[in-house]
């Protein structure tokens, strides 16, 4: 078993060149954006099937004349969760967990029900339309299958993107943000700790994570929480229903006021009357 | 206590629709047809009979519509086959996994209860050993177990929607109980559409049961707009407002007419049925459509 890795995204050192979006497109082959103008400089816009890193601008208005917009640049990619909601609710296990500790589709596999789309709380997995998959970063398994670094990593030209094994990332975020908060960034704070049992993406913030898209610790939630109440909600209905159907259907001393009887035995019909205006003759 | 998620839609749409009503219809029928079976009398034979002729032909629609919604409709087997690394492919956990499952294995139950249908009717004589298997001892244990695997079909779906991270669907366990029990008013109202042409309607017990299917029912739409908390806007808001009129038409109006039969204006026959049938699918589709707009 390989030793688990992860990525550790600062935004305190991004600075939006995007070279990661580039390398990741490029290694992958992923397809070109269509031509697009957005009122930001995120032309991006999501991560989906096609873009498996997206340089997130979070554009802030601010009282100083100066500088009227303050950026943040985060980029975002796929969390690798350790309790991935994808692979909790993929049926056809398409959805694999690799010798890395990483979340990988296998493309051969998926069938494209789209499931782990519903599941996905970071709107990660796109639906890739002409291959008929769920497709999401595979943080460069074939890469690191050969000892090399994620293509976005290498490419990052301000460290803000690192990569190495996941107790080391850890360590640097945690140390990262002691460093920032020593320099008044009071705000630093490491994302991704605790959050669906630990991820394999780190990031080092300076806002709140909703500011970023991502949920908060307590929003984090697995879609699986909703397992056990729902069937218990199902399986008392049916107890009622069948209490219903009890009721209704069971043989009474005195049925024939409750059936219709058919023309052959010379009724009209039964003592109340049907709002389907009642039946007659034979069935399917 | 709903989470604040960034997610996208699945884009389930229109087929999944199609799936989620008919799933209602196909259980809710078999689940009808096996309690006029067990607690009925000999005239509830016949609409128990048009019970199982509904069940299974609309079951049979049912994987065509989730094979066609698939990305990869060739791939429909990987829902049982683990294709990559070998044997079968089934998570409790998942209910899509435990849904195909149960498709397959209550199609078995409604297939055989279909053929016993047939043969009852005198339609295929070469069916009565399904006729006589089901009459006996063993036979009664077959159509429970099949009404239990009914009631799944007819509930996970909602179970389904719940158990992701879209808004709307996550934030309340009520959609498994109200899915069934809407699909057995729609399987009553079925029933009573489809015997219309026919048999000896035992309508007064069908009509009652209905009574209950639907107080049900309006007890879990209640409860799912309450558990939706800060979200329900989503579901209530903007042009949806039609369709939970659709809906409330749908209830309460044959809710009404089934409790006062003798009322002096009631609507034409057909009618109730059919806002049954139209309300059912109203309400899928609210539920679908908007937690996705």
């Amino acid at each position: 078993m390989a030793k688990p890795v992860g990525f550790l995204t600062d935004v305190t050192l991004c600075i939006g060149c995007k070279a990661c979006e580039v390398a990741c497109k490029e290694w992958n082959g992923l397809p070109n954006n269509p031509l697009e103008f957005r009122d930001s400089y995120d032309n991006t816009g999501q991560l989906d099937h096609a873009n498996w890193r997206h340089v997130r601008f979070l554009e802030t208005t601010t009282s100083n004349p100066d500088k009227p917009i303050a950026w943040s640049m985060m980029s975002d990619v796929c969390k690798h969760c350790a309790n991935a909601s994808c692979l909790e609710v993929c049926p056809t296990n398409a959805i694999i967990r690799t010798e890395f500790d990483t979340v990988f589709i296998q493309q051969d596999v998926c069938n494209g029900c789209r499931d782990c789309i519903a599941a996905c709380p970071y709107a990660v997995i796109g639906f890739n339309q002409a291959t008929g998959t769920a497709q999401k970063c595979t943080f460069c398994y074939d890469r690191l299958q050969n000892n090399l670094m994620p293509a976005c990593a290498t490419a990052c030209p301000t460290q803000s993107i690192k990569f190495g094994d996941l107790d080391t990332m850890r360590q640097t975020a945690a140390q990262r943000v002691q460093t920032l908060q020593g320099q008044g960034v009071s705000n630093a704070r490491v994302y991704g700790d605790t959050e669906y049992g630990g991820l394999h993406a780190l990031f080092i913030l300076t806002e709140k994570p909703e500011a970023y898209a991502l949920p908060g610790a307590e929003s984090a939630v697995l879609p699986g929480r909703n397992d056990a109440p729902g069937y218990l909600t199902a399986a008392i209905t049916a107890v009622l229903a069948g209490l219903a159907g009890l009721i209704a259907f069971r043989r009474r001393g005195d049925t024939s006021s409750r059936t219709i009887p058919s023309p052959s035995e010379g009724g009209s019909g039964s003592s109340s009357p049907s709002p389907y205006g009642g039946a007659s003759g034979r069935g399917l | 206590m709903p989470g604040e998620h960034f997610v996208v839609p699945p884009h389930w749409e229109w087929y999944i629709l199609g799936y989620f009503f008919l799933a209602g219809i196909s259980g809710g029928s078999y689940v009808l047809g096996t309690m006029l079976r067990l607690w009925g009398d000999a005239r509830d034979a016949i609409a128990a009979r048009v019970a199982f002729l509904i069940s299974f032909p609309t079951l049979l629609i049912c994987p065509i519509l989730l094979t066609l919604d698939l990305g990869q409709p060739l791939r429909f087997w990987h829902f049982l086959i683990d294709d990559s690394a070998g044997g079968l492919a089934f998570k409790v956990w998942s209910p899509m996994s435990l849904g195909a499952w149960a498709l397959l294995i209550f199609g078995i139950f409604s297939f055989v209860m279909f053929l016993a249908a047939l043969a009852e009717g005198g339609t295929v004589r070469a069916l009565e050993t399904a006729a006589s298997f089901i009459a006996g001892a063993v036979g009664r244990v077959f159509v429970v177990v099949g009404a239990v695997l009914g009631l799944f079909v007819a509930a996970y779906t909602g179970v389904l929607l719940a158990v992701s991270n879209q808004p709307v669907w996550s934030d309340t366990w009520a959609l498994g109980g109200l899915f069934l029990a809407s699909g057995l008013s729609g399987a009553v109202a079925t029933i009573l559409l489809f015997s219309r042409r026919g048999a000896v309607v035992t309508d007064g017990k069908l009509m009652e049961a209905d009574r209950y299917f639907i107080i049900l029912e309006l007890l879990l739409i209640a409860l799912f707009l309450i558990t939706l908390g800060g979200v329900v806007s989503k579901v209530l808001g903007g042009g949806w407002i039609i369709l939970w009129l659709v809906v409330l038409i749908g209830t309460l109006v044959p809710l009404i007419a089934e409790w006062r039969p003798t009322m002096r204006r009631q609507p034409p026959p057909v009618v109730v049925p059919v806002l049954v049938l139209v309300g059912v699918l109203a309400l899928r589709a609210v539920i679908i459509f908007s937690a996705q707009a």
